[in-house]
């Protein structure tokens, strides 16, 4: 027992192990298995990051390289899914998703609704998000909140790999469009991770930690800050509930509200910018249905309206860190203590 | 000096603990205590109990504050004899702090861990601590639970005997592969864990679903049981929560399943989100939800138990105890009552389904009793 596992490997191993159970799954991308169908050499790459090496040489027929047009292979992968297969289509940064957005928002999330629920469009389209990694503006986006507004997709945004592995099993199990939100400054993190398969379903929030003070939701690789932030928090006698809600669409709203009631007290931290995000969608909802329980204004920690910078001095100071998820929790602490 | 002088120390109380916070002290400094005495209460990430001294004596000083979080094996508190002067008990407090230091540096990696043995084409996962010559100890475990259920329990008998807990197929690491679900498919494969162990004859324990196996199993195979120690058992009678059952199965979330473990526990405190957490990571392994379905039509058919080992119990050569919690929700502790002369019956008051977490201490001591070398 006690094996652990990166987070890269994990999502490698629920590829795998979905890739054996069914046939119908299938993994495509750019440079997933990488030089087949050219003279180079297979299986070279694994994707961007590595995520996928190893799965071309156990699944030949699974497994397939893409041409560089997002357009193209996204469409192709959401047309699969609509006749027949369960395709997982990677598509390296979140931030290109511009160029195939009419594949997601008009066909993928519209089939069920538009053909009277006679169609299913089991898609994952898995991406990477977020900043750190010194990727500059164009490769270092969150977006999700993007994909969260729209109706008929899925959102999911693993924290760790125990959580990623169980939830693209899931993901891939899904009759509807999943989008996939793996945050790259996650890769190495590691932990237990059991070895036959599981599933961590849809719409259940990861309740991490406990506490009377404050409510803290956060997202992705925000949720290990968080974590940093209410261990500091607890030596001072601050007690925090934790909060991962793991899926943005469906979100496990009473969990959210359960904890609010509780503690009065709230703050989200989320890597997007601020406007129009998933923190300001928490937000709203717990100012409009648990107004009467909160003593404090409501706290966002969010990254600046601003691009991500290339500097990394800049970059760092961009970022939410654990430091500033404490300070937030200090300050509505205080208030309601005043 | 240090002859007389003994440490206190944080328990480890399953695999996963690595620390403990000292909640509350239950004994001033100067008291006199007795082991087996209720010293303080820890809480740990995943339960809160009241620890019981190991030692005799005085107690000298009071190492650990309140409210202070310790590593396992750290000293909280010396217990001696009243001559000893402050100077002597600081002096130990420096060698033993030393010492642990030096230890926890050396021995991090090599943690005592479960393991994995093929019983009739299963693997088993297991987990064995103390290395006493002499008839082992075997524990077996509940639906739906795993080896940690014992977390309380094995830690403290393998201070005199060599003590294995197992996860039953179906359960916790072991393959989730269960044919009928019924008691005897199990108590089949706890009698293929002795020998794949190579263990003839053990002291066997059982609590809930486990107990009616280690039963059955006596039943079946006389020479391998030294004696019985029944716990909150199943096959004493026809009565079970079926509810309960099918709610703990039909639970995905922690909003289902946290009412349900409260059951378990005549103060449903002791419901944690770890505990919780952990029902949950086995729950959503695939081929649990089947293997949990097949062994509800199999042992508990028709909302009864289906196998009912009242006259195998008479019949049994070996010593047996029955221990229920008075407040059990899952097992009615009426079916301790009227099992015959020979039969050892405790009743502990403030406890419901799990008396061997809820009151480790005293389960421990009847358990070591009745398998005394």
């Amino acid at each position: 027992m006690a094996r652990k596992l990166s987070f890269r490997n994990a999502v490698n191993e629920a590829l795998a192990l979905e890739m054996e159970r069914d046939s119908r799954v299938i993994v495509m991308g750019e440079d997933v298995s990488g030089g087949t169908g050219s003279p180079g050499e297979t299986d070279a790459w694994g994707g961007p990051f590595g995520v996928t090496k190893g799965l071309s040489k156990r699944f030949p027929d699974q497994v397939l390289d893409t041409p560089i047009s997002e357009s193209g292979f996204i469409g192709a992968a959401v047309g699969a899914a609509a006749s027949g297969l369960r395709p997982v289509a990677e598509l390296m940064f979140v931030d290109f998703m511009g160029v195939c957005f009419d594949q997601i928002f008009n066909q993928a999330a519209k089939f069920r609704y538009m053909f009277g629920g006679k169609a299913t469009t089991p898609v994952v389209i898995r991406c990477m998000i977020g900043g750190g990694y010194r990727a500059a503006a164009q490769h270092s986006q969150i977006l999700y909140s993007v994909f969260t507004h729209i109706p008929g997709l899925k959102c999911a945004v693993p924290s760790s790999p125990y959580e990623a592995k169980g939830l693209l099993i899931q993901a891939i199990r899904e009759d509807d469009p999943v989008m996939f939100f793996e945050h790259k400054m996650l890769y190495d993190v590691e932990e237990e991770v059991p070895e036959g398969a599981y599933t961590i379903p849809f719409g259940e929030a990861n309740l991490l930690r406990e506490g009377k003070d404050v409510t803290i939701v956060a997202l992705g690789r925000m949720v290990m800050l968080a974590m940093q932030a209410a261990d500091a928090l607890a030596k001072d006698k601050i007690t925090c509930d934790v909060i991962d809600p793991r899926t943005t669409s469906p979100l496990d709203v009473d969990t959210i509200l359960d904890s609010v009631e509780n503690t009065g007290r709230l703050v989200v931290v989320d890597e997007s910018h601020p406007r129009c995000s998933m923190a300001t969608d928490i937000a709203a909802l717990v100012a409009q249905e648990a107004f009467d329980a909160l003593k404090a204004p409501i706290q966002m920690v969010t990254a600046p309206h601003t691009p991500v910078p290339f500097s990394p001095a800049l970059e760092d100071l961009y970022l939410p860190s654990a430091d500033k998820i404490s300070a937030a929790v200090r300050k509505i602490r205080q208030k309601a203590a005043a | 000096m240090s002859d007389t002088l003994k440490a206190v120390v944080m328990p480890k109380w399953g695999l996963a603990m690595s620390e403990g916070m000292l909640a509350k002290w239950h004994i001033a400094e100067g008291a006199e205590i007795k082991s087996g005495q209720e010293i303080c209460d820890i809480e740990t990430s995943k339960i809160a109990n009241a620890m019981e001294s190991s030692v005799t004596g005085r107690v000298l000083r009071r190492v650990a504050q309140e409210g202070t979080t310790l590593p396992v094996g750290a000293l909280i508190a010396v217990v001696g004899e009243g001559t000893t002067t402050s100077g002597d008990v600081d002096a130990f407090i420096n060698r033993f702090e030393q010492e642990f230091a030096t230890a926890a540096k050396e021995s991090s990696a090599e943690e005592a861990g479960s393991q994995t043995i093929d019983v009739g084409g299963r693997k088993i996962n297991y987990l064995k601590l103390g290395d006493a010559a002499g008839v082992p100890i075997i524990l077996v475990h509940g639906f739906g639970a795993d080896l940690n259920t014992w977390m309380f329990n094995q830690p403290q008998l393998a201070q005199t005997h060599t003590v294995y807990a197992f996860d039953l197929p179906g359960h916790g690491q072991s393959d989730k592969l269960v044919a009928e679900g019924t008691v005897a498919e199990f108590a089949k494969a706890t009698a293929g864990f002795m020998d794949a162990l190579q263990v003839a004859r053990a002291h066997l324990v059982g609590q809930s679903l486990g107990g009616a196996i280690v039963l059955q199993l006596a039943a079946g195979h006389p020479e391998k049981v030294a004696s019985l120690t029944l716990i909150s058992s199943a096959g004493l009678g026809p009565d079970i929560n079926m509810p309960y059952v099918e709610a703990f199965i039909g639970a995905t979330g922690r909003r289902d399943l946290k009412p349900e473990l409260e059951k378990l526990f005549a103060d449903p405190q002791l419901v944690s989100r770890d505990m919780i957490n952990d029902v949950l990571k086995y729950k959503r392994m695939d081929g649990v939800d089947k293997v949990l379905r097949t062994i509800a039509a199999g042992a508990f058919a028709g909302g009864k138990q289906s196998a009912v080992l009242r006259e195998q119990l008479a019949a049994a050569k070996a010593p047996v105890q029955v221990i229920f919690g008075a407040q059990d929700q899952i097992i009615p502790a009426k079916h301790a009552e009227g099992l015959g002369g020979n039969v050892k019956v405790r009743i502990i008051p403030q406890a419901s389904h799990m008396p061997h977490m809820e009151a480790a201490g005293e389960v421990n001591r009847l358990i070591a009793e009745l398998a005394k070398p």
